[in-house]
């Protein structure tokens, strides 16, 4: 809401202020503001002149030569404009002036003609094209008065006052108003309002014999008032009003639907104003659309209505979509002889969607929605009738229609003293309140307790909660004390959150950087992973309005999120990376989706590097969940995974399940991503090893005997795996063993095909002795039986 | 045989006088005191003696072994230190070489500045509370008291999945969801993604992180609000930071607020963060609207509660200096590295 101060102060007296106290107050007790502006910011020097002599530039046909009287002078100017005649008062640059956009005018000459200065138009005083009225589009602006001439143009037509931008809250459709605005400002500085002039009706009513008003769907309009204006003069409105309206962003028109604005601008209330001639009989019904009735509005535009749709119509047709816009059929225009002017009260939601459907949006569809008070029609028709006498646009013709079936009757709101400062935490008196809140027009009553009577313009004053809001905003945000809840409560993370807190930092320690990624992805991001058709992860939950295809489906596997960062890095040459996304997976319950889907954790590791392999990843993991107390899982070869390369992958083991799947990624897929190095990816399902996680650490007595060490040799087939090895080694070793690691594992010249040679570290220790080299040896004899045995291995 | 003694003596005292080195000192003491060696071998020769001369020749020998002895221990000693001074002086190196890192990862700096908020709250008596990403109309608008017709609810602005499913707008719907499962005294914050329906650019993502407190008890008060969050924001910004609270309208809360603290990066007196004016709008809050306890089935006449909420994307740009939110999940590693 633009509200410029020069006309704010014509409603409240605020003289003494200057802006910055003014906005600052206003901001503590509730209206926030994007800043403000003045149009004519910079501009300097630029005074009222008068035309005395135009006469052809003698070497250009487009320019002519004026003397223009400043006050202290007569000058000459070249310009080439077309819209001055000898006798206007004109805005005028002088040398050395600056206009908007800082530019400079300096005298000079223009085809061998003195020019002393520059005639200036609206926008070179620093308006916006769009709320120039179209006479002065192109032109000079041409002031409506003998200004005083050599006066500076700024203080003679007040352009030198602020516009503040205010931020209206939802709750306050009443402050889209000059007067709502300027009842906040009389609240926040105890000055009272000053309000309108209005129209004072003395003659008998004749209105009946111009039209009648019928409402057929009252709870579409509550009330309806029309009010007949005859022998309309359209003119230009008068320069004072054109300004305020351009300050306030409209573009002004002619006198009538000028002075309509300005009455919105002022109210909030829209207005809108019928050729009456056009009105067939004079009829207004007040209907629901027939289904797909056709109005062409204001803006020459077709509307197919539906029968949910309100319009304003005559005896004959529709002639406005009612609270949206007005009809073609009858707008005012030059012939213009006779208006009705409209003012009436619509259903909010009604013309909300009114406007939404037609996707039409207008100053009067954006009020209404927002609400208007059903009180405003009587006194905004005596507003708008003392204008038009005012400017001399028409005459009154004696006599009110309105159409207000169900009178609102007064709302009384009782409220609780101690309540209201035991939300606040503060110790107001109850006389303080009652202060508090005729500063904002509330009255209060004491019939069986304290009751507010809010005033009729605010809708959202409803219940003791909304008296709360009042008192604490004029008593001040500011003066309310700080303190902290008496409550004890105490501070803590769940389980869960520790086990995942230790689980991130175990990643972290093992070099792993954290990623953020999009939940939504695309459909296709389950082909770049190879995933089969019928894979089941392709019951995706789809979104009805994506951004685009690329964020369609909620994601169902973190894998294709990880690699798309891996790719990312891997284009920009990052050399390596490893990162790790701990977040939500969506799986729908059923197709189309009816109830919340499950949401699965999922932990997803990757990495790419010029060292990196299958077992640095592998260590990752196993770091990661030993960090988390994860024990007694193991790895165990997964050919089938269609997103991992065949021979190089794993799922990893716990009893019945799989806890995730890990391995180098497919050639197909790490070339989908255009990776140019082999990528390893580990997905484990979080939310099952956290219900893994066993917080069961115990001391274990520090060796006090020394260990033998051997190693051991053998040549197994190639299908052997490390883990039966370690395995066979355990189980036939006994309680000495103490640790066995695997060190070599070599294939190739010297070792047959379809064979390896695999190198352990056996580290044998007792807890109460020495060991002796005999009694190791047995040991080492029998495991190398059990090896040999059960495993058809040779001793190498 | 004195003679020989006391030639070699002599010989020997020159001799270690004029080594270079450890080794030859070694050697020497091999040449004259090895089993070979030539005092030795003097020794040896002692049987050829009378009996008379053998105590006095082997006193005499044994002193000059002694003599040798100590005389090499002593410049042995010597050169050592020599020695040791040399290899202290030879193997200098450039201390401002770079160093061997172990490299550890990294956390998301959203995260990071998540963990420092946390932390404040937690030491404050709050607990983390989590919700789904996608959820009902019902939790995320309806139980909230957003009006029917709420631009917010259009799909202009909300992701659908259906009638009655959406992508969370706001981390408020663990709000409800708490409020509804837990009895007061309710103390929590309430972190997470968000969704809203807008396009990417430098300051908008259709996906961003909220974090949301909660306080539920009875006599719960606006001027416990403030402390709160005055608290909290000299925690996370530094003890002189100052708060200022503005009205504002949220349809969850009433009375609602705004609250801007004292720019972080100036400190007060204007500069580009926080666009001249000195202050920096961090939190929206609020007392909980009845409506909203009421719906949770809380008694808003006993019990009252106050609700904030900011975005933890904005606190994350501001504090780190970052200026398009699209870096932050593109994840390129040589951002990550850098909290």
């Amino acid at each position: 809401m633009r509200v410029p101060i020069e006309w704010l102060k014509s409603y409240v007296d605020i003289e003494n202020l200057d802006d910055k106290t003014l906005m600052d107050k206003l901001v503590l007790t509730g209206s926030n503001n994007e800043g403000s502006y003045k149009i004519c910011e910079g501009i300097e020097n630029v005074v009222v002149g008068k035309i005395l002599n135009i006469i052809q530039h003698p070497n250009a046909d487009k320019l002519v030569v004026c003397t223009v009287d400043v006050g202290t002078e007569e000058i000459q100017i070249v310009t080439g404009a077309t819209n001055i005649s000898i006798g206007d008062y004109i805005p005028v640059a002088l040398n050395g002036a600056v206009i908007a956009g800082g530019v400079k005018i300096k005298k000079g000459k223009l085809r061998g003609e003195v020019s002393n200065g520059m005639l200036c138009s609206l926008e070179e005083l620093g308006f916006e094209g769009s709320s120039i009225p179209k006479e002065f589009d192109d032109g000079i602006l041409i002031l409506d008065q003998a200004y005083p001439i050599g006066e500076d143009i700024l203080k003679i037509l007040k352009l030198d006052e602020a516009v503040i931008e205010f931020e209206i809250t939802p709750n306050r459709p009443d402050c889209l108003s000059m007067l709502g605005m300027a009842r906040e400002v009389s609240a926040s500085f105890d000055v009272p309002v000053k309000l309108p002039e209005l129209y004072n009706e003395t003659a008998a009513s004749e209105v009946e014999t111009f039209a009648s008003v019928r409402i057929d769907d009252p709870d579409l309009c509550p009330r309806y008032a029309a009010k007949i204006i005859k022998n309309i003069m359209i003119e230009t409105s008068p320069l004072w009003m054109q300004l305020r309206l351009m300050q306030s962003g409209m573009r002004p028109i002619n006198n009538i639907v000028d002075i309509t604005n300005f009455v919105m601008l002022e109210y909030g209330q829209p207005i809108h104003a019928f050729d009456l001639h056009s009105v067939s009989g004079g009829e207004i019904i007040v209907r629901r659309a027939k289904s797909e009735e056709v109005i062409t509005t204001l803006d020459d535009k077709d509307r197919i209505l539906t029968d949910e749709m309100l319009v304003i119509a005559d005896k004959d047709k529709p002639i406005a979509i009612a609270g949206v816009m007005g009809g073609a059929n009858t707008e005012i225009n030059s012939d213009t002889k006779a208006v009705l002017l409209e003012v009436a009260t619509f259903d909010k939601t009604s013309i909300r969607k009114t406007s939404k459907d037609l996707g039409l949006r207008s100053e009067a569809s954006s009020r209404y929605e927002k609400g208007v008070s059903v009180e405003l029609p009587a006194m905004v028709v005596d507003r708008v009738c003392h204008l038009i006498e005012l400017l001399g646009a028409g005459e009154v013709v004696p006599g009110l229609i309105d159409v207000y079936p169900n009178k609102a009757s007064r709302l009384e709101i009782p409220f609780r003293v101690e309540r209201i400062n035991q939300m606040i935490g503060s110790e107001l008196t109850a006389q303080e309140m009652i202060e508090i809140l005729k500063k904002l027009e509330i009255e209060v009553i004491d019939t069986d307790g304290l009751k507010a009577i809010p005033p009729y313009y605010r809708l959202d004053l409803l219940k003791e909660i909304d008296l709360v809001e009042e008192i604490a905003r004029l008593y001040g945000y500011d003066q309310i004390k700080m303190t902290l809840p008496k409550t004890s409560t105490w501070g803590a993370r769940t389980n869960a959150q520790l086990i995942e807190e230790k689980a991130k930092t175990e990643l972290l320690s093992s070099g792993v950087d954290e990623i953020l990624t999009y939940s939504f992805v695309s459909r296709k991001d389950l082909d770049r992973i190879n995933l089969p058709e019928n894979s089941l992860l392709r019951n995706q939950v789809e979104l009805i309005n994506p951004l685009g295809e690329e964020f369609s489906v909620m994601r169902a596997s973190l894998v294709p999120n990880v690699l798309e960062v891996l790719s990312r890095n891997y284009n920009r040459k990052n050399l390596k990376a490893k990162v790790f996304e701990m977040g939500s997976v969506f799986l729908p319950k059923e197709l189309p989706v009816k109830q919340l889907p499950i949401e699965k954790k999922m932990l997803t590791i990757g990495l790419y590097g010029e060292h990196e392999d299958f077992f640095t990843l592998k260590g990752i993991v196993e770091n990661m969940l030993s960090g988390i107390g994860v024990e007694g899982y193991y790895f165990e070869k997964e050919t089938h995974s269609p997103t991992y390369h065949t021979g190089r992958c794993a799922n990893i083991i716990w009893g019945d399940h799989i806890l995730g799947t890990m391995g180098e990624i497919h050639p197909l897929v790490q070339e989908e991503y255009s990776l140019g190095i082999r990528t390893y990816v580990a997905d484990l399902d979080f939310n099952l090893i956290m219900q893994l996680s066993r917080e069961s650490k115990l001391f274990k007595a520090i060796p006090r005997y020394p260990a033998i060490e051997r190693d051991i040799a053998v040549l197994v087939k190639d299908e052997t795996t490390s883990y039966q090895i370690e395995q066979l080694v355990k189980a036939s070793a006994g309680a000495l063993l103490e640790s066995v690691v695997m060190f070599d594992m070599y294939k190739g010249r010297q070792i047959p095909e379809g064979y390896k040679s695999v190198a352990y570290a056996l580290v044998f220790r007792s807890e109460e002795r020495t060991l002796e080299d005999e009694a190791v040896n047995k040991i080492f004899s029998k495991i190398l039986k059990a090896l040999e045995d059960e495993l058809d291995a040779q001793l190498r | 045989m004195k003679e020989i003694l006391e030639k070699l003596l002599l010989m020997a005292t020159d001799e270690v006088k004029a080594a270079k080195s450890l080794k030859e000192l070694e050697d020497l003491r091999v040449k004259y005191l090895g089993k070979k060696g030539e005092v030795t071998s003097v020794l040896k020769n002692m049987k050829d003696l009378s009996n008379e001369e053998r105590p006095i020749v082997g006193k005499m020998a044994n002193d000059v072994r002694e003599a040798i002895e100590n005389l090499l221990d002593s410049v042995k000693e010597d050169k050592k230190r020599i020695e040791m001074d040399i290899q202290l002086q030879t193997e200098g190196i450039d201390v401002t070489m770079p160093s061997k890192k172990s490299l550890r990862g990294h956390k998301h700096p959203l995260n990071v500045a998540l963990d420092e908020i946390k932390e404040i709250f937690l030491g404050m008596g709050f607990k983390i509370a989590e919700g789904p990403e996608i959820d009902t109309v019902y939790h995320n608008f309806d139980a909230l008291n957003a009006p029917v017709d709420h631009p917010s609810r259009s799909l202009s602005d909300t992701f659908y999945i259906n009638e009655e499913l959406i992508l969370r707008t706001q981390t408020s719907p663990i709000q409800v969801r708490t409020m509804k499962s837990q009895k007061p005294p309710i103390r929590i914050i309430a972190p997470g993604r968000c969704f809203r329906n807008d396009e990417i650019d430098a300051t908008h993502s259709p996906m961003f992180h909220q974090i949301e407190g909660l306080v539920v008890d009875k006599d719960i008060t606006m001027a416990d609000l403030k402390g709160t969050l005055d608290m909290f924001a000299k925690r996370l910004f530094g003890s002189q930071t100052r708060t200022k609270f503005r009205p504002h309208y949220f349809p969850f809360t009433e009375p609602s607020g705004e609250v801007d603290v004292s720019c972080f990066k100036c400190g007060g007196e204007g500069c580009r963060f926080c666009k001249g004016s000195g202050w920096i709008e961090i939190l929206g809050c609020g007392m909980v609207h009845p409506n909203v306890l009421s719906e949770c089935g809380i008694d808003p006449e006993v019990y009252t509660g106050f609700a904030f909420g900011m975005g933890l994307d904005r606190i994350t740009m501001l504090k780190y200096e970052i200026d398009d939110i699209r870096i932050l999940f593109e994840n390129d590693i040589r951002l990550i590295k850098q909290f």
